[in-house]
């Protein structure tokens, strides 16, 4: 039996309902087969058996052949009691018959090299196995939908056209092709540009989605935060005191407002002093509150907040029991007010996390940064007298940019788009 | 018994890839035979009396730098000259020469005549001796047998054509020659996967009866570019070419006969190129367009024959003829020959490997038409490639392959042998991905050295080679020594910030809108550089950002290049790769790893899991 048919658990371990193996390799059924007394062809009911004849399970067999399957090659699923005893004795069965234990990520690689999901893909895959939250969930599938994939199949498309109407004007003078190209490829260049604009910036928004915002409470000591983190979160996360400047390090909550994953930090009162340890606190409280999303500033009434607030940012009166009537309060002790806060940060943040195209990664963003600077060049120089084979260059960079979001480039395709629209040949 | 002869090398055929391949052969002292149908038949332009073009020229330079015969002949026979592209970048300029079919074809043959060791022996290749799947010898049909252990085919459109005009068809390899049935079917019994094109030819036109004085004019570039480095300038008269439409008129007429051409009528089965359409295809693809253009190209100087170029046709002789005068200028014209389609066998290149040898068959190399190209420059170079080759092999020496970084000969061989053909392959300068370095007025920088080291290159050409690379470095060390101001550059017309750093003249002369010309302006007292060596410089300046930029992929194609795949690889045995892929590498056997990479569904994954595989295999071999 080839050494290449893996196996692995692929439900969580311990106790359940059911249990479930995959085997995926070329002899994946004859692997399976072993182990029962005959594969069936699509799904069904088999008694699983030891070498030595001994029942290990009853178990539902799906049986996926060729490459449709989820790795590409054939699988087989053994549907067994969710029991770790089971699962053990089927293991070790296996991996007796010749078949190897997956590593991790192993199936997934499979997909990949197999060409059943793409770079993007996977990592919207493995975004979505991890997906807590709502947002994360659909933008995971966005992803793993090949959203981003797709994308970049059309941008690739309309830059392989832009090169090919200048590779046409190279290769195919004196010949009946368009004489003045540069209308087309400038707008398509600029379609491209615009279009990687807007997924660049939402690359921001997708990194949020899925490691969280971070929100900070920050203020004047004494003025109530660490009351307001522990009614938000709803537990004691943080000590609450009469005592100003009780809370010294940055305190963190993980939270989940209205489907977007959000830590919420509890800081240090901001003041001048003169114990040392405090002094810490504040300015880690002020730097934290820098680098956070949203800052929501306690401020007593009348007062200045703490530091300059951006666009965005909230701005509420602390202890609003002890207050009065005030607009826009809150009290952590009473609950008062905390209902509007929860839906304007919710509401803010939810806008920002509308941005979120289906490009999530630092590195597609670096990809489509620099796509979109030789495309940028390339639209500069077309009005400039460069020399068509630079700008054909400058293309082909840019292509190759795109690729490296999902997929490659090849000559061919650029003279598939010119034989399909002109009329070559003299 | 016939008494036996023996040869190192023997190219079976005279056209472009066996003249070419005769004469690399033979530069390099080997014992050459080459057999054909006719002597007279050498060297003969069968389809449009030109050489070069874009692609094509910088093929041409290309042969030449290695020592090739074509470029001299071209030369030799040019009667118009002109620079393709010649407004746009130096890197894309392709040198085009129509020439004089008669004056091309006999300095062909004349310089074969004088290599002592090369003979001609006219015959009909009809099969080959092969002893433990290797070659030994060469059987013509006269029984006659030449032993050798390296034979070339270049047998062009000549495997089982077949030629259509019309609805009426005949075997033949060209017009007014035979076909060759006989290899064809020795070729199949090899097993090799054949396939099969067609290509066309327009009718040939008598030159006294066309209207010349209707007609624009093309005349050539005054300042010819020439295709050897080692030519002065033009040696023949030089000529005109006219120009005229296709018109409506044109268009009904062969629209309301489409099913009699060979082509729309079902007679024909082979696949044609998509960049050289017929009339009839041309009429229907681009139904929106009521003209097209048409080249009027006189053979030659002591011929009237004129070959009206974009309009080459399967129609029925009175079709054709109807057609053709409905044009103007040709009201009266008449056909000296008329137009037919060819339809002919090619071995699918994939069964070579990069030295062009079968892989089935060591010892037997295949060049040309016979893979599936078209044009006569894209099979002299298979023809020279194969014979460098063969000749190695008769010396037991390793073959030499050519790179695609460092040749469009390197991007043409690896296209075909990685890839095969669809359609007939003809070359653009788009399928080089590092164009910017492939230039056509490089070519001897590139590939002289190559060329002095396999034996192709002789002390004439050696010698001029190097004295221009002299004179290129010193050109380089003078002008990196003069320092200009960005006032002084922009102050000639240059776009760039007044307020800028000083540059050296070398740094000025990579801005796009900076010459020689704008330099001496400002710099009169600059010693005088001769004209091809400041384009040289010009043009190596004005791409060196862009190759620095390539430097990283040309030196990843090369690690590629040197991770060599044995050929004996159990690709099944490699886990991690898909069925597919282990077939299609099983059935591509790839050289190297830079081959592997362009297999059509090869993913980076697999290219992962192949060249770690290779990396333990080597390792293992190492410890």
């Amino acid at each position: 039996m080839a050494g290449d048919t893996i196996f692995a658990l692929a439900t969580a371990a311990g106790r359940a309902g059911v249990a479930i193996v995959r085997i995926s390799g070329r002899d994946a059924s004859a692997l399976a087969g072993q182990l029962m007394s005959s594969v069936p062809v699509g799904r069904g009911l088999r008694e699983l058996r030891s070498s030595d004849g001994v029942i290990l399970d009853q178990a539902l067999v799906l049986s996926f052949v060729g490459d449709a399957s989820f790795t590409g090659e054939p699988v087989i699923e053994l549907h067994l009691h969710g029991s770790p005893a089971i699962v053990r004795s089927v293991l070790f069965a296996l991996e007796g018959h010749g078949g190897r234990p997956a590593e991790a990520g192993e199936f997934t690689r499979r997909a990949l090299e197999n060409g059943k999901l793409d770079l993007a893909q996977v990592e919207g895959l493995a975004d979505l196995i991890d997906a807590e939250t709502e947002a994360q969930r659909r933008q995971a599938l966005r992803v793993f939908a090949g959203g981003l994939g797709a994308l970049a199949e059309e941008w690739r498309r309309q830059l392989i056209r832009a090169a090919a109407l200048i590779e046409a004007t190279i290769d195919f003078v004196d010949e009946d092709v368009p004489v003045d190209v540069t209308p087309e490829v400038s707008a398509l260049l600029t379609a491209v540009r615009d279009g990687m604009s807007t997924q660049i910036d939402g690359v921001a928004a997708a990194e949020r989605i899925r490691d969280g915002f971070e929100v900070a409470i920050v203020g004047a000591p004494n003025i109530g935060k660490s009351t307001l983190l522990n009614r938000l979160a709803g537990r004691d996360a943080a000590i609450t005191s009469e005592v100003a400047g009780t809370t010294r390090d940055v305190i963190e909550v993980q939270m989940d407002l209205g489907g977007l994953a959000v830590t919420l930090l509890d800081t240090a009162g901001i003041r001048q002093t003169t114990d040392i340890v405090e002094e810490i606190g504040v300015s880690r409280a002020i730097d934290r509150a820098n680098h956070a999303d949203l800052r929501v500033f306690l401020v007593a009434k009348g007062a200045a907040p703490a530091m300059k607030p951006v666009a965005g940012d909230l701005v509420v009166v602390g202890k609003a029991d002890l207050a009065g009537n005030e607009e826009f309060g809150v009290s952590g002790l009473t609950g008062l007010g905390i209902d509007a806060l929860v839906g304007k940060i919710t509401t803010e943040l939810q806008a920002r996390a509308g941005l979120a195209g289906v490009a999530i990664r630092a590195r597609h963003r670096s990809a489509m940064e620099q796509a979109s600077e030789q495309i940028s060049a390339v639209l500069a120089a077309l009005h400039d007298d460069v020399p068509a084979d630079l700008l054909a260059e400058d293309i082909r960079h840019a292509i190759r940019a795109v690729d490296m979001v999902v997929g490659r480039v090849d000559v061919e395709d650029l003279l598939d788009e010119i034989f399909s629209s002109f009329c070559i040949g003299k | 018994m016939f008494h036996v002869k023996h040869f190192d090398v023997v190219i079976v055929g005279g056209g472009h890839a066996g003249s070419e391949a005769a004469w690399a052969a033979a530069q390099m002292g080997a014992s050459v035979a080459l057999v054909t149908l006719r002597r007279e038949a050498i060297g003969i332009m069968s389809c449009n009396p030109a050489i070069g073009g874009l692609g094509k020229g910088h093929l041409v330079r290309e042969i030449d730098a290695l020592g090739g015969l074509m470029g001299l002949a071209a030369d030799a026979a040019g009667i118009q000259f002109r620079l393709l592209n010649r407004t746009k970048g130096p890197a894309v300029r392709g040198p085009r020469a129509q020439s004089d079919r008669v004056l091309y074809r006999d300095y062909v043959q004349n310089a074969l005549s004088e290599l002592e060791n090369l003979s001609i022996i006219e015959g009909e290749a009809t099969d080959l001796r092969v002893e433990n799947d290797e070659v030994t010898g060469l059987i013509l049909a006269d029984g006659s047998e030449i032993a050798t252990r390296n034979v070339v085919l270049t047998t062009g459109t000549f495997l089982r054509g077949v030629i259509h005009i019309g609805d009426v068809s005949r075997p033949g390899g060209r017009v007014g020659d035979a076909a060759s049935v006989a290899m064809a079917e020795r070729l199949e019994g090899f097993d090799l996967p054949l396939g099969r094109l067609k290509t066309g030819t327009p009718p040939r036109l008598n030159g006294r009866t066309i209207d010349w004085s209707k007609l624009e004019m093309q005349p050539g570039d005054t300042d010819p570019s020439l295709f050897s480095f080692m030519s002065d300038g033009a040696m023949a008269h030089q000529i005109s070419c006219g120009i005229t439409h296709t018109n409506a008129e044109t268009h009904d007429i062969i629209r309301e006969n489409l099913s009699r051409s060979a082509m729309y009528g079902g007679h024909i089965d082979g696949v044609g190129p998509r960049y050289c359409p017929s009339i009839e295809d041309k009429v229907v693809r681009f139904a929106d367009k009521d003209s097209h253009q048409v080249f009027l190209e006189p053979e030659g100087l002591t011929t009237d024959t004129v070959y009206p170029n974009g309009i080459s046709t399967s129609l029925p002789a009175d079709v054709q003829e109807r057609y053709v005068r409905s044009m103007y200028g040709l009201e009266n014209v008449e056909i000296e020959q008329m137009g037919y389609a060819i339809e002919y066998d090619y071995v699918d290149p994939r069964a070579l490997r990069l030295s062009l040898e079968l892989k089935s068959c060591p010892g037997l190399f295949l060049a040309g038409q016979i893979n599936g190209t078209t044009g006569y420059e894209e099979a002299a170079a298979q023809g020279l490639v194969a014979a460098v080759n063969a000749v190695r092999r008769a010396r037991d020496q390793d073959s030499v392959t050519f790179s695609r970084k460092d040749s469009y000969i390197g991007v043409m061989v690896d296209d075909l042998v990685g890839r095969g053909v669809a359609e007939p392959y003809r070359m653009f300068t788009s399928r080089a991905e590092f164009r910017l370095l492939l230039r056509a007025d490089n070519a001897d920088q590139r590939l002289t050295t190559l060329g002095r080291d396999i034996g192709t290159v002789n002390d004439a050409r050696w010698a001029a080679f190097n004295r221009k690379s002299e004179q290129i470095k010193k050109g380089n060390e003078v002008l990196a020594k003069v320092d200009l101001t960005a006032r002084e550059i922009a102050g000639t017309g240059a776009k760039l910030n007044v307020d800028g750093p000083k540059r050296t003249a070398l740094d000025a002369l990579t801005l796009n809108d900076f010459g020689f010309d704008a330099l001496y302006q400002i710099r009169p007292e600059l010693p005088d550089i001769d004209r091809k060596i400041a384009e040289q410089i010009k043009n190596d300046a004005l791409y060196a950002h862009y190759i620095r930029r390539q430097e990283k992929d040309i030196a990843a194609m090369a690690k590629d290049e040197a991770t060599v795949i044995p050929f004996s690889t159990n690709y099944a045995e490699i886990g991690g790769l898909s069925a597919e892929l282990v077939q299609k590498l099983n059935a591509a056997r790839p050289e190297s790893l830079a081959q592997a990479r362009r297999i059509d569904g090869m993913t980076p994954a697999a290219l992962l899991v192949l060249s770690g595989y290779l990396k333990r295999l080597d390792s293992r071999q190492v410890s």
